[in-house]
């Protein structure tokens, strides 16, 4: 075996792959080769860092040193200067990890000083393609540990006592769940991984996945001797298909070493594992749709109950658990559930992944212990709102969840606080809104984005949703009464009592969140007809102000020619006008603010 | 190949003393080779491969070897430190033949090479 004496991680995420991080790959390795020092330094492509941000990101051991956003013409540098003559090129390096001339470690930044890794432990630590890496870091001793020391009751106790809570969004209680599983006998029983992530802006799994995808196939074979199942699924999207690939490269290495298969460990207890693509449908992400997906058909909820764990995919019971869910199990085992109870906060233990989009500095990927407060996570490592602004909402939970305000930024992260403001904390995913961002647009795009998916099985969605985003429109365009405000209110509690699965009861939260929390700004919107962020272009109005000196390159550029020398007179002389906007024919494109002078700016929005 | 428990054990030994190297805080050894300029045309690479083979020959873990640039005695390239907990050892005028020597001397049973030594050389 080689040994090398620096190791460059390069990550191999969805993000950073679309950055071109495997061209970057292939740049590096034909520079060592040129310098002859490619048996010297090991090139490795993990998972997610989480700072997405930054990507691509590379990181150079044993130095720990943080490059970011690194091009492929940089690749030259960072070999020939640092790799070679050990000088860290700083104009790469992440902008924090260089602070005084004193050059931090990754570990030392604040992004990651903060967070607790549990789930995602691995991921930008080891190859994922390469099970020895993965075995390196205890993986598969749980699974041993369970096989040869512990009965499938003792597991189920273990991660009872952990507390640990389903990450998917409802927060069922795991070992409840397993319990509940193990209960029901049948001939055949199942296993299933739901990885259908749909939320806009979460993709915590489709990392685990794609950063550490062991952990979730141990976590099963684990799952699958706990509750007594033989067979398990893994449903994943196809528009994943590095997590896709990884995955099928780690069941081919566990069943290559025997991790999976038939009689593991020579323990007569024997777990195969099979992936299932879904086609990106949001509802596929409900159980019982889920399972409908897996078994051929066409991905609708069933009505519930029986419930899967008694009759789950072709009729047997099964359990279902996401995939956040299962990477913290192989963990539990071995540390003790009491370890992973001593994290967190009462009802909400262990740590959690959030997704950071939207407007904040540090997009990405965070895991931290629950507890924290929103604010920790939005500004101590999420860097706050970028150039400046200032931060009006989150929505967590993506469009099932709601939005919480400045006043919610201290409240500790748990499931029951988050309910208890009327958010949730679903799949993690967190959207953050600036000062900019209009309230009734963002209920808007969710509800585009719901009734979209929306399975058309039951009416209050199938129909509710539709009505629903009309009304929404009927605001954005300055249309809105106050009956509609009435109606919107009321057939959003409706389509929540009678929806069929949790695609629709959850449909309408980010209405109602918004309603409550920002009624004004819809008052706003139906009163006086006017947005107060300035998003609702059709409420916009644009006007030339005094400033004007009549110079006309507004007119010029007007797509509508609806701008026309007729107002007051500038110069006597010349009999110069100043120019006016005729508001019937203005499609409010900005063209005339974009092309007034800077030094003018006569142009304004009202 | 089908692994038994203690065939995962083998490999989680092996494969860890490679990738021990990303775990910054378990290190018991750092090598610094000076690898400015003037270290470069003194023939501080041959060096610092010989130190790499040496290290993976003998099947060492925990150790770092690391480069840094030129630290003003370029007359004494090439030039290395040795970091044992918080004792530094500065090895001057060196030679592959001699990096070898102070890895098996110094790293593996414990005993400063003192000839090789700054303060030996400069006497």
């Amino acid at each position: 075996m080689q040994f090398y004496r620096a190791h460059v991680l390069i990550c191999g995420g969805t993000g950073c792959v679309s950055s071109k991080s495997h061209e970057l790959k292939a740049e590096m390795e034909k520079e060592l080769k040129a310098l002859g020092i490619d048996n010297e330094v090991q090139i490795v492509m993990t998972g997610c860092f989480g700072l997405c941000e930054a990507g691509p990101i590379v990181i150079v051991y044993p130095e720990g040193t943080f490059y970011s956003q690194v091009k492929i013409k940089d690749a030259k540098r960072i070999v020939t200067e640092h790799l070679y003559k050990g000088r860290i090129v700083k104009d790469l390096l992440y902008y924090e990890s260089i602070q005084q001339d004193k050059i931090k470690a990754v570990n030392e930044v604040d992004f990651y000083a903060k967070q607790k890794r549990i789930a995602l432990a691995n991921c930008g630590v080891i190859d994922p393609e390469n099970i020895d890496e993965y075995i390196a870091l205890d993986g598969y001793q749980a699974l041993i540990k369970v096989l040869t020391q512990m009965k499938p009751e003792d597991v189920i106790e273990e991660i009872k006592l952990s507390e640990l809570r389903g990450r998917g969004g409802a927060g069922f209680p795991t070992g409840l769940k397993w319990d509940i599983a193990s209960q029901y006998k049948d001939d055949m029983k199942y296993v299933c991984c739901n990885a259908d992530e749909g939320d806009p802006g979460a993709f915590m799994d489709r990392s685990i996945l794609e950063g550490t995808p062991h952990s979730v196939l141990e976590a099963m074979a684990i799952a699958g001797y706990a509750t007594g199942a033989k067979k398990g699924y893994i449903y994943v999207r196809a528009e994943y298909p590095i997590a896709v690939k990884r995955l099928q490269i780690a069941i081919k290495q566990a069943k290559e070493y025997g991790l999976l298969g038939e009689d593991i460990f020579d323990t007569n207890f024997s777990f195969d594992i099979e992936i299932r693509l879904g086609a990106g449908a949001f509802v596929c992400g409900e159980e019982t749709a889920l399972i409908e997906s897996i078994e051929g058909k066409r991905g609708m909820p069933r009505t519930k109950p029986p419930f899967p764990a008694e009759k789950g995919i072709w009729g047997k019971p099964t359990l279902l658990n996401n995939v956040e869910t299962f990477a913290n199990i192989p963990l539990i085992i071995l540390k003790g559930g009491e370890w992973f109870s001593k994290i967190g906060i009462e009802g909400s233990k262990g740590t959690k992944v959030f997704a950071l989009g939207g407007k904040i500095k540090n997009t990405g990927l965070v895991e931290v212990p629950m507890g924290m407060t929103l604010r920790e996570v939005i500004y101590d490592i999420g860097g706050g709102c970028p150039n400046g602004k200032e931060f009006k909402a989150v929505q967590t939970g993506g469009p099932s969840g709601g939005c919480l305000t400045k006043e919610h930024l201290d409240t500790p992260i748990g499931y029951d606080n988050l309910v208890k403001l009327g958010s949730m904390m679903g799949s993690g995913g967190m959207i953050i809104m600036d000062e900019d961002t209009c309230m009734v647009d963002i209920a808007r795009y969710f509800l585009d984005f719901t009734c979209e998916e929306s399975c058309g099985k039951c009416t209050p969605c199938r129909e509710g949703t539709k009505r629903l985003k009309e009304l929404l429109d009927r605001f954005c365009t300055g249309k809105g009464t106050f009956e509609d405000l009435d109606r919107l209110e009321s057939l959003a509690y409706y389509i929540q009592d009678n929806s069929l699965c949790n695609l629709g009861q959850s449909a309408p939260n980010p209405v109602i969140s918004t309603l409550t929390h920002f009624r004004d700004e819809y008052l706003a919107h139906v009163v006086d007809r006017r947005c107060p962020t300035g998003v609702c272009k059709a409420l916009l109005q644009y006007t030339i102000t005094d400033k004007c000196i009549g110079c006309g390159s507004c007119a010029k550029v007007c797509p509508q020619e609806c701008i026309e020398p007729v107002g007051k007179v500038i110069n006597e002389k010349t009999n110069r006008r100043a120019y006016v906007i005729d508001h019937t024919k203005c499609i409010k494109c900005g063209a005339c603010i974009e092309a007034c002078p800077p030094k003018v700016s006569a142009i304004i929005t009202q | 190949m089908k692994k038994s428990i203690a065939d995962l054990a083998k490999i989680r030994q092996e494969t860890l003393r490679k990738i021990q190297l990303r775990d910054k805080e378990d290190t018991n050894c750092r090598i610094v080779v000076g690898m400015g300029t003037c270290g470069i045309s003194a023939g501080a690479r041959p060096c610092l491969s010989a130190i790499v083979d040496e290290v993976h020959k003998r099947g060492l873990s925990n150790i770092q070897i690391v480069q840094t640039g030129c630290v003003g005695m370029c007359r004494l390239e090439p030039m290395f430190d040795v970091y044992v907990g918080n004792e530094k050892v500065t090895y001057v005028n060196m030679t592959p033949e001699k990096s070898r020597q102070v890895v098996v001397e110094h790293i593996v049973n414990k005993r400063v090479i003192q000839e090789y030594t700054i303060g030996e050389v400069e006497k």
